[in-house]
C-alpha cells in the first residue's frame, strides 16, 4: 500500500542544507495500524508529511497504492490527498468560522460528490463519532475532544484509504485522549490503513507494529538507533 | 460549486461587516459618482437639446458680429424672393427700464416686423400679435412675455394696460404664450416692441440679427447658403457675419454635453480604481490572515484552481455589493437633485449597468493577484504557519 524506498529529504536553513530523512525504508501493508515514535526534532512531522502527500522526497522512490508518487505536480498531489488520504492533526486544523457540518462537508465540496449524498455522508459520520447533536455548534463552542472528533468526522466523509494521525492526543487531556484513541482503534478494525505518529510510548503501543525515528534514521528496533 | 462559493464569499464578507464595508467605500462612491455625474450631465443636455428642437430645425439665425458692416431692414426683405425661404424676420434688441406704477425692472425689449411671430412659431394666449400696420405707423404698442406680465400686472390682465419702456408709455396688446427658457436666458421676460418704433428709440438703422425660416425641412441647406451668400455680397467679409441653423446648435450641444460626461465620468472612475487598489489591499491582508485556513483546505484535497476561485470570487461579490450600493445612493442623489431643481433628471440604465459591469472588472483585476497568492501557497508552509 504505502512503499517507500531510500527517501532523503533536506531543508535549506540559509546557504546550509540540513538533512531531516536519511535512506527511509518503509512498507505498510493494507490495514495495518501502524505507529511512528520518535522524539521531536526527530523528522518524524516532515515523514508525515510525505507519507501524506504534502510534500515530496528529494531523493527516493514513494509508491502509493503502485503508483509513484515523487514526481506529481501539486495539483495531482492535491487529488491523491483529497482521494487517498486523510489527516488528523494534533492542532485539529478546523475551519474556525465554519460549524462542525461545514466543517465536514469541506473536503466532499472538491471532491464534486452531489448535494444529497453529501448531507448523507456528513450526518452518518458526525453520527458515528457521537457528535450528532452539535452539528450547528462552531469549533470554539466545542471541547478539545469534541473539536478532535470533528476532524475525524471530516477524514471519514471522504473516505481515504489511509489515516494519518499526527500526535491526534497531543493536546487532549487523558479522559478525551482515551476515547480519540478508542476511535482510532475502533477505524482500524473496521478495516481503514492507520499510521499513528507520536512521540508518546503508551500511545504508539496501541498499534499493531511500531517503528522508530531518531535524527532521521527509521528502524524496526529502538536499539538499532 | 459555485453557488456554494458564492455563499461562502457573502458569509467571509459578512462576518467582517466593518471592515468591508470601509473596504468598499472606495467603489461605493466611485460608482455613486460615475453615475450622478453622468445621469445629470446628460439629463440636463437632453433638456438643452428638447427646446432647441423645439424651436423648430427649419429656423435659421443670422448674425452680423462686425459693426461696421450694414445691412438694412429693407435689404433683408428681399429675401423673400426666393422659394426656398418662407419667411424672414429683422430683429432690433436692446435693454431698457420697463416701469408699471412701483414695478422697475430691466428688461429685454426686441423689436420685431410682423413676420416675427410666423418665423418664430410664436403664439399669443391673449391680446393680438404686433400687426403690420403697428410696424408701418412706428405705434407704441408691446406685446408681453408670461413672465414680465407676471412681474408688471401681477394677476390682472395686462392686455389694455401700459407700461412706461424708457420715457415712453406703451399699451399692451397682448402676451405671449409660455416659451420656456433657452440658453440666452428666459424667453417669457421679453417685451415685444414694432420694428420701426425700436429703430427710433435706439437711432439703430442697419440690423444686426434677422432670422429666416425655410419653406420646408429639406429646404433648409438651400435657405443657408442663400443667407450666406447674400450676407456675403452685403458685407464682403466673410467673416463679418455668423449663420447657424439649429441642426448645427444641437451637434454643437451634443459634443459639448458629450464631452462633459466623459470628462465628469473619467474623474469619477478614477475613484473607482482607487477603490479597487482598497480592495486587493485588504484581500493581500486577509489572505495573510487566513493562512491557516487555505492550508487546511489543501491538506484535504483543494487545487489551486479551487483556492484562486475562492479569493477571486471574493473579491468579485465584495466589489459588486459595493457597486450595488453605490448604485442605491446615486438613485437617491438624483432624485433629491431632479426635486431641489425639478430638472427631470433620471438614472441612465446603461451607465448605471456599466458601471456594475465595471465593478466586476475591478474586482477581477484587483482581486486575481491576492487569489493568485493565496493559490500559491504550499500546504505545509502554511500549515506550519499557524
Amino acid at each position: 500500500m504505502i512503499r517507500l524506498r531510500h527517501i532523503y529529504k533536506s531543508y535549506r536553513m540559509g546557504s546550509m542544507a540540513v538533512p531531516v530523512l536519511k535512506d527511509i525504508n518503509l512498507h505498510v501493508r493494507p490495514q495495518e495500524f501502524l505507529s511512528i515514535l520518535g522524539p521531536s526534532g526527530s523528522g518524524k512531522t516532515t515523514l508525515m508529511n510525505i507519507i501524506g502527500c504534502l510534500d515530496v522526497p528529494d531523493e527516493g522512490e514513494y509508491l502509493l497504492d503502485g503508483q509513484p508518487v515523487e514526481s506529481c505536480g501539486e495539483d495531482e498531489l492535491a487529488e491523491i490527498r483529497g482521494k487517498k488520504i486523510g489527516f488528523i492533526f494534533q492542532q485539529f486544523h478546523l475551519l474556525p468560522d465554519a460549524t462542525a457540518y461545514e466543517n465536514v462537508e469541506m473536503p466532499l465540496l472538491y471532491h464534486k460528490i452531489p448535494a444529497a449524498e453529501r448531507k448523507a455522508r456528513v450526518e452518518e459520520t458526525l453520527e458515528r463519532v457521537g457528535l450528532a447533536d452539535r452539528m450547528t455548534h462552531k469549533p470554539a463552542q466545542l471541547s478539545g475532544g469534541q473539536q478532535q472528533r470533528v476532524a475525524i468526522a471530516r477524514v471519514l466523509a471522504a473516505r481515504p484509504s489511509i489515516i494519518l494521525a499526527d500526535e491526534p492526543t497531543g493536546n487532549l487531556d487523558s479522559g478525551s485522549g482515551r476515547e480519540i484513541m478508542d476511535i482510532i482503534r475502533g477505524l482500524w478494525q473496521a478495516g481503514n490503513t492507520i499510521v499513528l505518529i507520536t512521540h508518546d510510548i503508551h500511545v504508539a503501543n496501541e498499534a499493531q507494529r511500531k517503528v522508530y525515528v531518531r535524527d532521521g534514521v527509521l528502524s524496526d528496533r529502538e536499539e538499532d538507533i | 460549486m459555485t453557488r456554494k462559493i458564492i455563499r461562502l464569499s457573502l458569509k467571509t464578507i459578512f462576518h467582517n461587516k466593518m471592515r468591508s464595508f470601509l473596504t468598499v467605500l472606495g467603489i461605493i462612491i466611485g460608482v455613486m459618482a460615475v453615475v450622478t455625474l453622468v445621469s445629470i450631465t446628460q439629463g440636463a443636455a437632453a433638456g438643452i437639446t428638447d427646446s432647441i428642437s423645439d424651436m423648430g430645425s427649419q429656423q435659421i439665425t443670422a448674425t452680423i458680429t462686425d459693426e461696421d458692416a450694414s445691412v438694412s431692414a429693407a435689404d433683408v426683405e428681399e429675401l423673400h424672393t426666393y422659394s426656398a425661404v418662407s419667411g424672414v424676420a429683422a430683429v432690433n434688441t436692446f435693454s431698457e427700464t420697463v416701469k408699471k406704477k412701483e414695478e422697475t425692472g430691466t428688461y429685454s425689449i426686441v423689436g420685431v416686423t410682423p413676420e416675427y411671430f410666423e418665423v418664430q412659431d410664436l403664439a399669443v394666449q391673449r391680446g393680438r400679435k404686433i400687426a403690420p400696420s403697428d410696424d408701418e405707423c412706428c405705434t407704441r404698442v408691446c406685446v408681453l412675455g408670461t413672465e414680465a406680465a407676471t412681474d408688471l400686472f401681477g394677476t390682472w390682465d395686462a392686455v389694455g394696460g401700459t407700461v412706461r419702456i424708457g420715457d415712453r408709455t406703451f399699451q399692451v396688446v397682448g402676451v405671449l404664450e409660455e416659451q420656456g427658457s433657452s440658453l440666452a436666458g428666459s424667453d417669457d421676460s421679453r417685451i415685444l416692441i414694432p420694428y420701426s418704433t425700436a429703430e427710433r428709440m435706439t437711432g439703430q438703422t442697419g440690423v444686426s440679427t434677422f432670422y429666416v425660416r425655410a419653406s420646408s425641412e429639406q429646404e433648409v441647406e438651400a435657405a443657408v447658403s442663400i443667407v450666406d451668400a447674400f450676407l456675403l455680397q452685403a458685407t464682403r467679409d466673410e467673416d463679418a457675419y455668423t449663420v447657424n441653423n439649429q441642426s448645427d446648435i444641437l451637434d454643437t450641444m451634443d459634443d459639448v454635453s458629450g464631452t462633459m460626461s466623459l470628462l465628469l465620468g473619467g474623474i469619477a472612475a478614477i475613484s473607482l480604481v482607487v477603490g479597487g487598489i482598497g480592495i486587493m489591499n485588504i484581500m493581500l491582508v486577509s489572505v495573510t490572515e487566513r493562512t491557516m485556513e487555505i492550508g487546511i483546505r489543501k491538506a484535504v484535497g483543494a487545487k489551486r484552481r479551487h483556492i484562486l476561485l475562492q479569493f477571486l470570487c471574493e473579491s468579485c461579490v465584495l466589489s459588486v455589493l459595493g457597486g450595488a450600493a453605490g448604485l442605491v445612493l446615486s438613485f437617491v442623489c438624483i432624485r433629491g437633485y431632479d426635486l431641489l431643481t425639478g430638472s427631470g433628471s433620471t438614472v441612465n440604465l446603461a451607465v448605471a449597468l456599466a458601471s456594475i459591469l465595471f465593478c466586476a472588472g475591478i474586482g477581477v483585476v484587483f482581486g486575481s493577484y491576492p487569489a493568485a497568492k493565496a493559490s500559491r501557497l504550499q500546504p505545509i508552509d502554511a500549515l506550519r504557519r499557524s
